[in-house]
């Protein structure tokens, strides 16, 4: 009994550090920009659907793939905040939903249009192999993807922490005015971040392909899911994200073992709900909004 | 006075439609009018009230659930259904706006909050059996005869049912917005400090909007289930829903009064349009890119709504040189 415990729970942990890679794009985004990316699932498949040609048409191992979805979602992102978002980051919230909305029913369109609504399975031996570790057996593609994201996360932090343009993100963040005044080239700051939102989506997609089937309609859970880690989390906290992401992964994971599956989506809903309760900006959130 | 007039004439013409268009025009009228009544509902907390919801499937699918339950399980008249939807989602509205508002919680993360509790709502409701989960409540097929006190009858009857509506969420937010309460909401709306050193309680009259505009949504919800002949957690209380209700007053003109009129009118044709085409080409997501493409032109170069848009065209029709100039001297700026 025990060890079914730890295994539920060192599998929750994996999965949600992928989760905390996940919603850390979106507060990336939202704490430079304050503009909540909608669209932030439609990424996220985007990056398993690169995971899926990578790995199963091309046979490349899983960490090249995260890699090619990386580079890819960064140009993605760059290009769609320089040709498009830009126009609506001085927009009131719900015009910036509105196009974002738009933006999501597009990509989930054009994943409609281009690979049809049959989930494609990206199941490979990768999938069903496991490392066993004393008392908990895990799966491996999980645990590759945890520690890929987990590295990403503390390189980014890492980043964003001692690079000049880390400093220059960080300075926008703060106070777009002042760094505008100080000469940051806030149009290039945004894009980068934009970029590295959905880079951050990306990778993570790419790296929980082997786990969930590509399938377009999976962008709107994902988009959600997103939400609530970042809120559980605090709305543009770095760390917020990350340990949003962990509670979550593991409270799926225990429902997933204690209730019904339905309730297993519900559980992070209704952990927000009772956060909220509690400490309304999440466990690190910014005092003013 | 040359509002209400304007009102009375569309209300005419829609009566009209009401009395000789065909069946698929029919249906198709009535949820444009159910989605204007919806729509203005929604609009009555963000245009007037300043409070942004994108989890208003939440208080249509209680509205649904609650005239689905009551008539399909017990016989009991949809009118008391209705009646019972409006303070279940009233009062939830009341208690997610009283959970928010509180700790001086707004913005954005308001509107987080609603899109969470209707997903919640949305996975509970799919996983009760006492409402039919996932295989949904079904009315039974309407016999044609009008049945008044049930709320019962044809496709026709439906359409002039929600024209009612239409008619009254329209008139209502118009006497709202002038009355007391209009004033001091959208005092609020605009700055809220300033209002609050007036002396407005505006804990209160947040909790107000949002719960008279859940109360709203509800009823909308009530009869959309009734016209639909079906209720489903997915479709009465899923995220699309959310989005279909704003659609309209954003395309149409936030805080005006017809725009979510003329929005519904806009993009609820256009959406049935594009899915025809893309069945008839045998392309599924092809309604998709459209209307998302819409969605992203409509914000990025009529940012105000189609509404006012027409409205400034008139206007420069009757006296070009007086209001055109300014107008775009401002969009110059």
């Amino acid at each position: 009994m025990l060890s079914l415990w730890l295994n539920v729970l060192a599998s929750g942990i994996l999965l949600g550090l992928v989760y905390g890679l996940v919603a850390l794009g979106l507060t990336i985004i939202f704490g430079v920009m304050r503009v909540v990316n909608f669209a932030h699932g439609e990424m996220v498949v985007f990056g398993v659907y690169i995971g899926y040609w990578a790995v199963r048409l091309c046979n490349v191992p899983i960490i090249v793939a995260a890699a090619i979805a990386a580079v890819l979602m960064f140009f993605f992102g760059y290009l769609l905040e320089a040709s498009i978002v830009k126009r609506f980051v001085n927009r009131p919230h719900h015009y910036q939903f509105i196009v974002f909305i738009g933006l999501s029913l597009l990509f989930s369109g054009v994943l409609l249009v281009a690979f049809g609504p049959d989930p494609r399975p990206t199941a490979s031996e990768l999938s069903f192999s496991t490392v066993s570790l004393g008392f908990v057996t895990l799966d491996l593609a999980r645990l590759q993807a945890a520690i890929t994201a987990g590295l990403l996360i503390a390189l980014l932090g890492v980043y964003l922490r001692f690079s000049s343009f880390g400093r220059a993100l960080r300075a926008a963040a703060d106070n777009r005015l002042g760094g505008l005044v100080v000469g940051l080239n806030i149009p290039r700051v945004y894009a980068v971040t934009f970029g590295i939102g959905a880079a951050c989506a990306g990778v993570a997609g790419a790296l929980i392909s082997p786990l969930f089937d590509a399938q377009p309609y999976l962008a709107v859970d994902f988009t959600l899911l997103a939400f609530v880690t970042v809120i559980v989390g605090g709305l543009g906290s770095f760390s917020g994200a990350l340990l949003g992401g962990l509670v979550i992964g593991v409270a799926e994971a225990i429902a997933a073992l204690m209730f019904t599956p339905s309730l297993k989506t519900a559980l992070p809903y209704a952990l927000l709900i009772i956060i909220l309760i509690f400490r309304p900006r999440g466990f690190f959130g910014a005092k003013e909004i | 006075m040359k509002r209400w007039l304007a009102g009375a004439m569309v209300f005419v013409v829609l009566t009209l439609v009401g009395s000789f268009a065909d069946p698929y025009l029919i249906s198709l009228m009535t949820i444009v009018l159910l989605f204007t009544f919806l729509g203005q509902s929604w609009n009555l907390m963000l245009g007037i009230g300043g409070q942004l919801s994108i989890g208003h499937a939440l208080f249509v699918g209680l509205g649904a659930y609650s005239v689905g339950v009551l008539y399909v399980k017990y016989g009991i008249s949809p009118w008391i259904g209705l009646f019972l939807g409006m303070i279940i989602a009233g009062s939830v509205g009341a208690a997610l706006a009283w959970l928010s508002f509180r700790f001086e919680v707004r913005g954005i993360y308001f509107a987080l909050l609603t899109i969470a509790a209707a997903e919640f709502a949305r996975i509970m409701f799919s996983g009760w059996e006492f409402v039919g989960a996932m295989q949904g409540l079904f009315f039974p097929a309407p016999t044609g005869e009008i049945e008044f006190l049930m709320l019962r009858g044809g496709a026709r009857f439906y359409y002039f049912v929600a024209l009612a509506l239409a008619a009254l969420g329209i008139a209502g937010t118009e006497l709202i917005s002038r009355s007391y309460l209009g004033y001091v909401w959208r005092a609020m709306r605009d700055d809220e400090p300033a209002a609050r050193a007036l002396g407005v309680r505006t804990f209160r009259h947040k909790i107000l909007v949002i719960s008279v505009s859940a109360a709203a949504a509800a009823a909308g919800g009530g009869v959309l289930g009734l016209v639909q002949g079906s209720i489903f957690p997915d479709s009465i209380m899923g995220m699309g829903l959310s989005v279909d209700v704003l659609i309209g007053p954003v395309v149409g003109g936030l805080g005006t009064t017809f725009g979510p009129l003329i929005g519904s009118l806009t993009a609820i044709p256009l959406n049935h349009l594009m899915s025809a085409i893309g069945d008839s080409l045998r392309i599924p997501g092809l309604n998709n890119i459209t209307y998302g493409i819409v969605l992203i032109l409509v914000v990025w170069f009529l940012p105000v709504g189609i509404w006012p848009a027409i409205v400034r065209l008139g206007e420069a029709i009757q006296a070009p040189s007086k209001v055109w100039l300014p107008h775009l001297r401002k969009a110059e700026e």
